[in-house]
């Protein structure tokens, strides 16, 4: 048994509040997964490289394989669980993966989403260099990053108040 | 991969960091923005007992402009330095390299301090600063002391910083307004370590150079100044004939280890050809 004493830490995720004792090792995707069930953020490569375990920390996308839970103590959080419009409708990114086909075997997607998510909130209407360039930290390993991009523009367009006329590939 | 344990240390002043290093010893490691310790950690190649995240000491935070030089906070992340105003205004070249850096989301963590302290020779801001004539500020159990980039790096990993030492800021001259710069990195993906980078700070007078600094990256076990390479340009007016005496000084001086990214002859002609580039577009973007 470990002799490191258990720490507590507290953060508001997707809008609730949560509080747990860790040990200090605990990484920040395992918290969400195993301590608190929120298993849309996945383990892909666990070496901070393909972005499939990529959440939103105030305001900040990161790579919850390489933090531990003890630095997002009193932060607040956003999984893919937290996507979805209050009314529990698609939020304009998820409806934009939808129409655009933008997954295949759909591991990345949560990572993606979450991404982009960040992205738009910092920048409403990206070109599509800027959305290769903000989403240069997650890997989509069927390759489908035609329709990603297509996905993010449609959200934006949308967010912008503007019809998407493009089709999916 | 699940780090080894530790005890988790977060102290709220620069004293108190130091005092847990000191008291800790080499069972201790600071935490800055964790992307390259806590890989490390999960890998098992780095269990440190006692792990100070420094996230809390607000005195390592932001940056100012203090006389003629800029001040940057240790902890100061990546994407702060990205889309600092002053830093685009009076040294651009720091954000052209941040941004160069990793990916998005590491450089939301990742921060200044970790990058040039840390000593890896694949890290990007170590060069820079060598170019810039960076000074780092570190704080131990005996006040502060400051050690020039240029004679920071000592080996792969090993540096001036003594175990109970902080690097608590980076003091950065003000580069004239109008000087050219540019970095120049040649990676095989977005990501990755440079094969080969170079760095150019250039002040131009008319048609002839009236200053310049060159620095390269990732093709030796630290960081390299050019010193012969900028003296060679110096006072030159960039011509193909200097340009290429000053390549191949600068090629002279590395030695890169043959790896994925290249056999080391190889990576020594993408470090002349970085420069190159480099300086192509420096005086380019000088105003003279």
């Amino acid at each position: 048994m470990s002799e490191i004493e258990q720490i507590p830490v507290t953060m508001t995720v997707n809008g609730k509040k949560v509080q747990r004792f860790v040990e200090p090792r605990t990484l920040l995707i395992h918290f969400l997964r195993e301590d608190l069930n929120l298993t849309g953020p996945h383990i892909g490569c666990e070496t901070s490289h393909c972005g499939a375990c990529t959440v939103d920390m105030n305001g900040m996308s990161v790579k919850s394989c390489t933090l531990f839970a003890a630095q997002a103590n009193n932060a607040e959080l956003t999984t893919i669980e937290g996507m979805a419009n209050a009314d529990g409708t698609l939020s304009a990114l998820q409806e934009g993966f939808r129409q655009m086909h933008g997954l295949q075997c759909g591991f990345c997607t949560p990572g993606m989403i979450t991404r982009a998510h960040t992205l738009l909130q910092e920048n409403p209407d990206p070109t599509e260099e800027e959305i290769r360039f903000g989403i240069a930290g997650n890997l989509c390993r069927c390759t489908g990053y035609q329709n990603i991009v297509k996905a993010i523009q449609y959200a934006a367009a949308k967010l912008n108040g503007r019809d998407y006329q493009e089709a999916a590939e | 991969m699940i780090p080894g344990e530790f005890i988790y240390h977060r102290p709220s002043s620069v004293a108190e960091a130091v005092s847990l290093l000191v008291s800790h010893g080499d069972e201790a490691r600071p935490l800055a923005g964790g992307h390259s310790l806590i890989p490390m950690m999960k890998l098992r190649m780095a269990a440190p007992e006692h792990l100070i995240d420094l996230s809390g000491v607000a005195d390592l935070k932001g940056m100012q402009e203090v006389g003629d030089t800029i001040v940057i906070g240790a902890m100061t992340t990546q994407h702060e330095l990205v889309n600092s105003d002053l830093l685009i205004a009076k040294l651009p070249i720091i954000r052209e390299t941040s941004l160069m850096i990793a990916d998005p989301q590491i450089r939301y963590m990742g921060t200044i301090g970790g990058n040039v302290a840390n000593g890896d020779p694949g890290n990007d801001l170590p060069g820079l600063m060598q170019c810039l004539n960076a000074v780092y500020v570190l704080a131990g159990p005996d006040g502060e002391r400051e050690v020039a980039a240029r004679d920071f790096y000592e080996a792969a990993y090993f540096t001036a910083l003594a175990p109970e030492e902080l690097v608590t800021a980076v003091k950065i001259p003000t580069p004239p307004a109008g000087h050219g710069f540019a970095y120049e990195k040649l990676k095989r993906k977005v990501g990755d370590y440079a094969t080969a980078a170079a760095a150019v700070l250039v002040t131009m007078s008319g048609d002839t150079v009236s200053s310049c600094s060159v620095a390269l990256t990732n093709v030796a076990d630290t960081p390299l100044y050019a010193a012969q390479a900028s003296e060679i340009l110096n006072g030159s007016t960039l011509d193909a004939d200097t340009v290429t005496r000053a390549v191949a000084a600068a090629e002279a001086i590395t030695m890169p280890a043959a790896d994925g990214r290249g056999p080391a002859e190889y990576r020594t002609k993408m470090a002349g050809v970085m420069l190159e580039r480099a300086l192509a577009r420096a005086a380019e973007r000088a105003k003279g």
